[in-house]
């Protein structure tokens, strides 16, 4: 297998190899724009459902996403996700007030913002009225917000929802240690002066050895690289074609006493041969998974506009497509850690009633190039299928030309509680802009969960 | 190009047809041009090599034939160690003895780390110590402490400590499932990675020359001074003295015998225990018609909690009912402990703790008992409860399901005569504490169905116990055996012989508890209850001490460790014991005049030996035992019988029926009936070529 995941690059450097190696990409992708409308014919069935209101997207944007420790350092996490609502009212002109609900999801959560989504809605200047609400679900925390908001949809509760997602890896909250709480704690219950002197006489140096955010699995105690590594040597995938697998909707922010950034920061070619000389990040001395297969910590937020069909249409609305069947599921947090759209794909297929055939765009979350590839291998695969799944046949290889064309997580960044909205923002724009019906989004999450979700291009 | 040969060891064992089969294929490699390393790898999943067959020992005649195998052993491992070209271990599965020796003789070493990898020399426990270069090449790799650890405890070291220690240069992480089954899939990644390390090493990219710390090296450099090795070979010499009291040769050996040592009576005695445990391990009866998949346990007492704890641990459903909520409690706490204490050693991680521990339901009531397989009683030794909680769950279980008492002493077919459907009730006599003691001895009534029977062993057996099947009969085996003794211990103590001396005394002799200690440890009212049940049902024959010295310390609360106050003080954190200055009274006003003849420090551990192998023998002779092996496997396992003796047994084959016969004969003129020889004991001394074990 040679170059199996390929992009096109808007901001590549001329001299890099990779450049030249990949030069015919966008020629590729400007054939099939031009095939487009002809592609796009009514013979396939649309997945509206009787009795069940139609949902939409009318658009969605992102602040660029930049690596963390950058523009965006000093900032809290509701600053970026009120930049991401802001540029989202600048784009669509919603009426604050038509506004239901405001849903974001966030991984790593500041203590001070809990509920990030409240903080940033006042901030952004929705209505006081507004409710909003915070939900995590690791890496796929913003899809969560957009079902959250297609359920209350659906269900009739609202017309009009606000979908984000934020984080902000420059800034992780560092504890004390919780002896050190403890003590802090019972120092302030505590009433008279002895109680005082005691409860400090009891006081150790190593309280003060700080406690950070896990970077591991809290079920099994690995790290999701290290979990990455090995999943890519069970579906025996090399460091060569990982290495290989390497190579719109954003809205300007102005960052308070920094310059507007306008793109994102993380786009990182390489060549082959140096990317061959990194050492292994997580099972050392041999393992695959180095810096440049995994995807970087990144500072990052976006936000989206849903709403009941209908309803965009009365506001005069030409929505970007339709939010159809989705599916969650989970497997082992160990050794499936990251099968997530190897169990979901198939499921939301049979679900939807399509075929992988039927699927014209395919927008997956890349949180390693192993990761990636070993879900192709594993869908590819009858023995997986069988013993691990319970199908009969495989799900299916991905029709590469159709994977990830405007670049993935391990290119842009992956704002962990961010992504999602990224993700379905752009299925729906390659479906617009190459022509085609149906796109699948999927992702993997930390806890060995998984997402699918199939958008429906908006008809013309 | 290089190239690379692979041959499977297709076997577990190293034995003589392997041993040639290897330098011949060594030979190949060696004399080969074409090949500049090698990667010894077992295609068996589970196991690299788990050490020279015992058999292959047991065959040998003579000292010297013993040696000569342990020579054959240096010389093949003497040619791999000097090999110019590298040689990879790649070790997945057990690595044990000659394994480990095979291991170490290699210039590089890859373990996957999972829980059954484990390395280690485990000779010492029978008997026997590495004889294959090990003691020379272990303390060089591992430094002197950490290899004297080894070879004197015989303990397995896990692959991710054996990293830490130096003993395996890489360790590969266990791959989950991918385009293959996950086992065999990391035996495939193991190869590939030990492939690109032989190739490193045959490059001279990668060095097999670990980087020692400073503490190694300036151990390592301590070690060269004489008088500091010196020092350091006296000290450990201490230590083996200090633990095994003398009694096990071949720790003293190692610091040089291999021949002589394989043929001691000891390293019979503890290969004999080898063979009987790995047959105390499989279930004759055969599969249960129906697996038990949801047990349920009465009373979450000490011993109901410890084997929902064992349960548990193992995957299976549990059910844990007491009376109260505070006694639950307390059960369900004793199991969570249980657990937390293997997080703390990392056996386990806290989610496996927790997903184990989610396995457990307590409950207060019968809700659910009509989907239980089993049902295993653990309340209060009581005839009149045992049978009120027999009818009470009788009337909520389902048609299969088994009712297991666990009593130490109650005959099973006095619960059972109660019981609607006999042949689905039977006694499973777990051993305090039920997480740390081995055995469980099942008791079979003549109603009990061998289906029962089946269920009973499949459960211990996944609870990881080592099994003996005896008819019922009052105190079945182990207690009928341990009882007599007790009473001999009542009396030496009503003779004047101090509890401190009287445990080195038994300590001395082999057990790993002294008699006192024993005592307090089971709880003195738990002994009481016992002596009396089995004084009315075998008479004269089971006195000796008066019964009065264990009532009188009931009546004052002295029950031992539980109460705080026994024959010695325990005092929560504090690890030395004091005597109880109380027990001087009690003891004083129950003296006995003592024995001059019979009291000789011999002949006080005689009393206590031959007391407790002569019903040993008894129990076989009327049929509650049907083998010597469980009979061993029970006293050695459950009841601490001297394991450098093999069990009453292998005593009697290899001491000499006669001789204690002789020993009887001495104590019977002196104490009377209680010393009696039983009849298959006198066949035995009558006709010398029969023996227990052929």
């Amino acid at each position: 297998m040679t170059s199996i995941l390929t992009y096109t690059f808007k901001s590549l450097p001329s001299t890099s190899k990779w450049a030249l190696r990949f030069s015919l990409r966008p020629l590729s992708c400007s054939s099939q724009l031009w095939a487009a409308p002809a592609v796009q014919t009514k013979s396939k069935k649309t997945l509206a459902k009787p009795n069940i209101r139609n949902i939409v997207v009318v658009d969605g944007v992102r602040i660029p996403f930049l690596l963390s420790g950058t523009s965006y350092k000093d900032l809290m996490p509701h600053d970026l996700a009120r930049a991401a609502l802001s540029g989202l009212l600048h784009r669509t002109n919603v009426p604050k007030e038509v506004v239901d609900y405001i849903i974001f999801g966030t991984v790593v959560q500041e203590v001070k913002t809990s509920n990030v989504a409240r903080e940033a809605a006042l901030g952004a200047g929705f209505s006081d009225k507004t409710p909003a609400h915070t939900v995590t679900m690791a890496c796929i925390s913003a899809n969560q917000a957009m079902t959250t908001g297609v359920g209350l949809i659906a269900s009739g509760q609202c017309d009009v929802i606000v979908a984000g997602g934020v984080e902000l890896m420059s800034d992780v909250p560092i504890r004390h240690s919780r002896k050190m709480r403890k003590m802090m704690l019972d120092l302030n219950k505590a009433k008279t002066l002895g109680q005082r002197l005691s409860l400090i006489s009891k006081f150790r140096l190593n309280f003060l050895s700080p406690e950070l955010p896990a970077v591991a699995e809290f079920s099994t105690n690995e790290t999701m690289g290290h979990s990455a590594d090995r999943l890519a040597a069970a579906f025996a995938v090399s460091r060569l074609e990982q290495d290989e697998g390497l190579l719109s909707d954003v809205v300007p922010f102005k960052v308070p006493g920094k310059d507007t950034v306008t793109k994102d920061n993380g786009i990182r070619p390489s060549s082959l041969e140096q990317m061959a000389k990194l050492k292994p990040a997580f099972i050392k001395p041999y393992g695959t998974v180095t810096a440049a297969n995994s995807s970087f910590l990144t500072d990052g937020a976006s936000a989206m506009l849903i709403m009941a069909e209908e309803k965009a249409l009365a506001m005069g609305y030409k929505p970007k497509a339709y939010l159809r069947d989705f599916v969650y599921v989970s497997q082992d947090p160990k050794d499936q850690l990251l099968l997530g759209p190897t169990y979901a794909t198939p499921k939301v297929l049979e679900k939807a009633g399509l075929t992988m055939n039927d699927i014209d765009v395919f927008e997956f979350h890349e949180a390693f190039s192993g990761q990636i590839l070993a879900n192709f291998k594993a869908m590819d695969s009858d023995w997986f299928a069988q013993n691990y799944m319970g199908r009969k046949t495989k799900v299916g290889s991905l029709p590469l030309e159709k994977f990830n064309n405007w670049g993935g997580s391990l290119s842009l960044g992956h704002p962990f509680g961010a992504t999602g909205c990224r993700l379905v923002m752009a299925a729906a724009n390659r479906l617009r802009k190459e022509g085609g019906q149906y796109s699948l989004v999927a992702a993997c999450a930390a806890g060995g969960q998984g997402h699918a979700m199939i958008v429906e291009a908006y008809p013309k | 190009m290089p190239r690379f040969i692979y041959f499977s060891l297709q076997v577990n064992t190293l034995n003589k047809e392997l041993q040639s089969e290897f330098i011949e294929v060594m030979n190949e490699i060696w004399a080969s041009d074409q090949i500049r390393s090698a990667v010894l790898i077992s295609s068996k999943p589970g196991c690299f090599v788990a050490g020279a067959d015992i058999n292959m020992l047991a065959a040998c005649k003579t000292p010297q034939e013993a040696a000569q195998v342990s020579q054959e052993g240096q010389k093949m491992f003497e040619k791999l160690e000097k090999s110019t070209k590298p040689i990879v271990a790649a070790i997945s599965g057990s690595c044990l003895g000659g394994g480990l020796e095979l291991a170490i003789s290699c210039q590089y070493r890859i373990a996957i780390k999972d829980r059954k990898t484990v390395l280690g020399v485990p000779e010492v426990l029978l008997g026997i110590l590495p004889g294959a270069g090990g003691t020379q090449r272990l303390p060089k790799m591992v430094g002197v402490p950490a290899a004297f650890d080894m070879m004197l405890t015989g303990r397995s070291i896990r692959a991710d400590r054996a990293k830490k220690m130096g003993l395996v240069d890489q360790l590969v992480e266990p791959l989950g499932p991918g385009l293959k089954p996950p086992e065999e899939r990391t035996i495939e990644y193991l190869e590939e990675v030990a492939v690109s390390f032989a190739k490193g090493l045959a490059d001279k990219k990668i060095s097999s020359k670990r980087n020692k710390g400073l503490m190694e090296k300036l151990t390592s450099y301590a070690m060269t001074i004489p008088f500091v090795r010196q020092q350091i070979y006296k000290k450990v010499e201490e230590q083996v003295q200090k633990q095994t009291k003398g009694l096990y040769p071949a720790p003293l050996k190692i610091i040089d015998k291999f021949g002589e040592l394989a043929m001691t009576k000891e390293s019979k005695a503890l290969m004999g225990l080898y063979h009987g445990q790995v047959l105390c391990k499989k279930n004759k009866f055969g599969a249960p018609q129906k697996e038990v998949k949801q047990l349920a346990i009465l009373g979450a007492g000490l011993m109901g909690a410890g084997i929902a704890q064992v349960s548990v641990d193992k995957g299976l459903n549990t059910i844990l009912k007491d009376a109260t909520l505070a006694g639950l409690g307390r059960g369900q706490q004793q199991v969570f402990k249980g657990l937390n204490d293997k997080v703390k050693k990392k056996a386990l991680t806290s989610f496996e703790r927790d997903s184990i521990f989610s396995n457990l339901t307590g409950q207060l009531d019968y809700q659910n008992f009509e989907k239980a397989d089993m049902v295993i009683e653990a309340v209060f030794e009581d005839l009149s409860l045992k049978h009120k909680v027999l009818k009470e769950v009788e009337a909520v279980i389902p048609d299969h399901c088994v009712f297991a008492s666990n009593t130490s002493a109650l005959p099973i077919n006095e619960i059972a005569a109660v019981s609607k459907r006999p042949e689905k009730v039977i006694g499973m006599h777990y051993f305090s504490p039920v997480d740390k003691m081995q055995l469980l001895e099942i008791i079979t009534t003549q109603k009990t169905s061998k289906d029962t029977t089946a269920s009973a062993v499949a459960v211990g057996l996944k609870q990881g116990k080592v099994i003996v099947v005896v008819k019922d009969g009052p105190g079945f085996y182990t207690t009928r055996c341990l009882a007599p003794m007790m009473s001999e211990v009542i009396r030496i103590l009503q003779e004047g012989v101090g509890p401190k001396k009287l445990d080195s005394l038994t300590t001395s002799f082999g057990f790993p508890v002294g008699a006192a200690t024993l005592a307090d440890e089971v709880g003195v009212d738990v002994a009481k209850h016992v002596a009396e049940d089995l004084g009315k049902a075998f008479g004269e024959r089971f006195g000796g001490g008066s019964l009065e010295l264990l009532q009188q310390m009931v009546a004052k609360g002295f029950l031992g460790r539980k109460s705080g106050k026994g024959f010695y003080i325990y005092q929560e954190g504090s690890k030395d014991k004091n005597l109880n200055s109380d027990m001087d009274s009690i003891l004083a006003g129950l003296k006995l005049p003592a024995r001059p003849e019979v009291s000789s420090d011999e002949d006080i551990q005689y009393r206590l030996v031959t007391r407790f192998v002569n019903e040993a023998v008894m129990c076989l002779q009327e049929g509650i035992l049907a083998t010597p092996a469980e009979g061993d496997i029970g006293a050695v396992f459950g009841l601490g019988f001297p394991p450098c003796l093999g069990g009453p047994f292998r005593f009697v084959d290899l001491y000499g029926a006669q001789k204690v016969v002789d020993r009887l004969r001495k104590y019977e003129a002196a104490y009377g009936k209680q010393f009696t020889p039983c009849q298959l004991l006198i066949d035995h001394a009558n006709s010398p070529g029969k023996k227990f074990y052929p």
